[in-house]
């Protein structure tokens, strides 16, 4: 399985400014004072080995869209959030317009963020193309139909050239679908979110997003802990701090860094990638963040070592 | 010259969840209560730390003394946040003190540093609850 991040920030898209492209090419600069460079390739090992991820790139505005790719010849995907449109671009670019294809989407739920890059979805408007949206909720269609609709898009849901059809999943229920098991979960979210485990030749993958995690403490019991056990990857919403996630946030539906760890320790991942970044986080404080939970995991091990990942617009990460 | 900063009583108590135990011991510096954990508050003893930190935050302003204290995880956090809750619902004071390196890194991971004011040694977290 080959997992690809298109959209990675939670709430809205998040676009980076021009202060925050010359702090990372002033950061750049500077760090490369008195250094020579014999080509592209020297000055990418100096990028990639020698500058902070903050510095040398940027996790990206886009919102969520992970793409599953290796189980099938069919496209999957969780979330349309603006992310979908890049996928759409390299899909368009790979295949071309005239070939037909089929794409199964997972959705967490319907709320705008994770929705909104469907408009734009270039295969969308492609006759021939088959779209299968997955999901818990019984409003599928009408989010969809309503968020294209007159007057605030101009082409309206239903003149989209593509074939979409919906399919309502119920939770706890695994399905064979391109050739994985997936079984949905609800989560703990304003309206209901609903996160997937997805299982491929031996290997796990689970997106969890918009997800509120309430224990007084954590145990066995907790039924996340199954649904997450083993995991090669777990995709985590780890949108804010603990402290503020039971606080001024309670009940915003998402959940912090420290939990992703406690409970990915927990149930024995292997691979923790944080997700839905707060879209007020610039570069530097997502590096800071996630340099501080590789802390915490090492603080709080107890067992074989968990490693720790941001997710950021454009990661591949191989399962 | 030193100065006996604790007095009166002191309430050693074990309190029991799974294997794990942790022990609370309670003094008093004049209005202040002073509660100090030792061990791990995690999620085998979190549900005692805050059951006993309720009860001592409804007898009036505490602090936490973190000497004992090795480890606090997310658990142990969120019995921290509720008490801070009650106590600026029943207009009390709570403070933290004398949190080791691991701690320390802890609450500033969580941004906890941000909740509850935090002091150096429980000696001056005394002192600034006073007043």
């Amino acid at each position: 399985m080959l997992v690809r991040f298109w959209g990675t920030r939670g709430s809205l898209p998040a676009p980076i400014d021009r202060n925050a492209v010359r702090e990372k090419v002033r950061a750049a600069v500077l760090a490369a004072q008195g250094r020579s460079f014999d080509g592209p390739e020297s000055v990418d090992r100096f990028l990639d080995n020698e500058l902070p991820f903050a510095a040398a790139a940027t996790y990206g505005g886009n919102s969520s869209c992970v793409e599953i790719a290796g189980t099938s010849d069919e496209y999957v995907l969780c979330d349309l959030g603006t992310g979908v449109r890049e996928f759409g671009l390299r899909v368009l670019h790979d295949k071309g317009p005239a070939t037909k294809l089929r794409f199964n989407v997972f959705l967490s739920h319907v709320h705008w963020d994770h929705i909104m890059g469907f408009p734009f979805f270039p295969s969308a408007y492609i006759p021939g193309n088959v779209i299968r949206i997955h999901g818990c909720h019984k409003v599928l269609r009408e989010a969809l139909e309503r968020q294209q609709s007159d007057p605030c898009f101009p082409v309206d849901f239903r003149n989209l050239g593509a074939t979409i059809e919906f399919v309502e999943l119920e939770p706890d229920r695994s399905y064979d679908i391109a050739g994985m098991k997936v079984k949905p979960i609800l989560q703990y979210h304003a309206g209901d979110s609903f996160g997937y485990r997805f299982e491929h030749a031996g290997k796990a993958v689970v997106y969890s997003t918009d997800c509120e995690h309430k224990f007084q403490v954590l145990d066995e019991s907790y039924p996340f802990v199954a649904f997450f056990r083993n995991a090669d990857l777990l995709v985590f919403d780890s949108m804010y701090s603990l402290a503020d996630s039971i606080s001024v946030k309670e009940d915003w539906g998402h959940s912090s860094n420290m939990v992703a760890v406690e409970l990915a320790q927990m149930a024995g991942v292997k691979h923790l990638v944080m997700f839905h970044h707060e879209p007020i986080f610039d570069d530097r404080t997502i590096d800071t963040i996630l340099a501080e939970t590789r802390r915490y995991e090492e603080l709080s091990r107890n067992g074989a070592k968990l490693t720790v990942s941001s997710a950021y617009d454009g990661l591949e990460i191989v399962v | 010259m030193s100065r006996r900063l604790f007095s009166v009583r002191e309430l050693p108590t074990i309190a029991p969840r799974g294997d794990s135990l942790i022990e609370i011991t309670e003094k008093r510096d004049g209005a202040v209560i002073v509660l100090q954990p030792s061990g791990r508050i995690d999620n085998d003893t979190s549900i005692a730390f805050q059951d006993r930190l309720l009860q001592v935050i409804g007898h009036g302003t505490t602090l936490v003394d973190f000497t004992g204290v090795e480890f606090i995880s997310s658990a142990g956090l969120a019995a921290l946040m509720t008490a801070a809750k009650q106590a600026k619902a029943a207009k009390v004071g709570l403070a933290c003190a004398a949190l080791n390196s691991v701690v320390q890194e802890i609450f500033a991971i969580s941004r906890f540093s941000r909740v509850v004011p935090v002091y150096a040694t429980a000696a001056e977290g005394v002192a600034a609850l006073k007043g």
